[in-house]
């Protein structure tokens, strides 16, 4: 679909790779997939951003980074947030993916995954910490929107699961 | 006011994101348990980040340099257009969740609705809402199971509240007059057609959680109207504090 394509100026990339979602340190906004375009004009920078969840109070203080990044480049900046179309966890890139993992958190399953795991307690979703799939839900809801909490039922750690948004 | 139709079908939404966010947020540090404590509070968050939304387009149409703020923090009571549904106190868990689950079910069916208004600031809403109320109903009716179908004094509990908030469930389904204009227009829903749905499925989830569906026939209207119970006066006492203690105070 044509309105899901990102237009990002090549330039702006590598300024917009540094910075990063205040909440998961490890992921930038690129590879979250918020940003979705960005294009200059003369010396201005505009850009677009969507919230990955309506209340994200992140998004404030992305928008923030965002300015203060593109302004040490020597850009100045407007920044616009979307809704449409609404950000998936699908735009979350596979680097984005295996810096979650590192990080600690279980990346996002497949949509029918996911619920399988949300709501019959399937267990699909990988440990982060010891790679083993013997894990179980503790709640739906966890420490942000995005996230649901999670237990290892092999090495007892508790950890983050990135609910699947589509 | 150009269009003041479009103004207060677009606060009849909002407005139960509103209350019924603050009611949740009551919980914060309060929930029976870590982890209904955090879900609750996760679904406010959901439903304020919502309702957000909303009231920046409706201060857009309102066109009267009003911001999104004003709009949330200094109407009186009457002017607040939710249903008598989300203000109902917290209670005990039971309230708690039959409410969410009475207003999380109605509230997927009216966003998938309105996902197909012609006016593209609302559906694009809609569509980002939905991806989170998907959430909030199995919360809910994941609860209204395990509380129906769990301990005898679990299910008590929960079909009391189940059946003292069944009076307020029909007043989701009267029309307002901006309500009529914008469906004709065809950027509002027509909520009339909801109502069948809705009690089939309240219904399923009840008897999936062997609880009774209350058999009432008297129900209670006016929050559409502006006009609410005692309960909303003290939510907003609470709600508005800093912005009148602190006029045009800014986080």
């Amino acid at each position: 679909m044509v309105t899901q394509e990102q237009h990002i100026d090549e330039n702006l990339i590598p300024i917009l790779e540094q910075v990063s979602d205040p909440e998961i340190p490890v992921l930038s906004i690129m590879d979250m997939g918020v940003v979705r375009s960005a294009v200059i004009e003369n010396n201005l920078v505009k850009i677009e951003i969507t919230p990955t969840y309506s209340g994200c109070p992140a998004m404030d203080v992305i928008g923030d980074d965002i300015k203060k990044a593109l302004k040490d480049a020597g850009y100045e900046s407007e920044i616009d947030l979307i809704l449409h179309p609404a950000w998936t966890t699908d735009w979350i890139t596979p680097k984005g993916r295996e810096a979650l993992e590192k990080y600690g958190i279980a990346a996002p399953l497949e949509a029918e995954a996911d619920k399988d795991v949300l709501l019959h307690g399937k267990k699909l979703v990988k440990c982060p910490q010891c790679g083993s799939k013997n894990t179980k839900m503790v709640s739906q809801f966890g420490s942000t929107a995005c996230k649901a909490q999670f237990q290892c039922e092999d090495c007892q750690e508790p950890f983050d699961y990135f609910k699947c948004l589509k | 006011m150009k269009n003041e139709n479009l103004y207060n079908y677009i606060l009849g939404i909002a407005d139960n994101n509103l209350i019924l966010g603050q009611r949740l947020g009551e919980l914060c540090g309060h929930g029976p348990t870590l982890e209904t404590d955090i879900a609750c509070t996760n679904i406010s968050l959901d439903l304020l980040g919502q309702v957000r939304s909303f009231y920046q387009y409706a201060a857009k149409i309102a066109g009267d340099g009003r911001k999104e703020d004003d709009i949330a923090m200094l109407r009186k009571e009457r002017d607040y257009l939710n249903v008598l549904l989300v203000e109902q106190p917290n209670t005990d868990f039971g309230y708690t969740i039959a409410r969410q689950f009475l207003f999380d079910v109605y509230h997927f069916l009216m966003l998938t609705e309105l996902e197909k208004s012609q006016d593209l600031t609302l559906s694009a809403i809609a569509t980002k809402s939905l991806k989170e109320v998907s959430y909030h109903k199995r919360f809910s009716s994941d609860w209204i199971k395990r509380l129906g179908d769990g301990t005898s004094e679990s299910h008590d509990r929960i079909q009391m509240a189940i059946n003292d908030l069944w009076t307020y469930t029909d007043e989701l389904f009267h029309q307002t007059e901006a309500d009529k204009v914008m469906v004709a227009e065809g950027i509002g829903v027509d909520v009339t057609k909801l109502k069948d749905d809705y009690y089939n499925q309240v219904g399923n989830i009840l008897e999936e959680a062997t609880l009774e569906i209350p058999e009432r026939k008297y129900f209670q209207k006016g929050g559409k109207q502006g006009i609410h119970t005692e309960h909303l006066g003290y939510l907003l006492a609470e709600l508005q504090y800093m912005q009148r203690a602190y006029p045009n105070m800014e986080w």
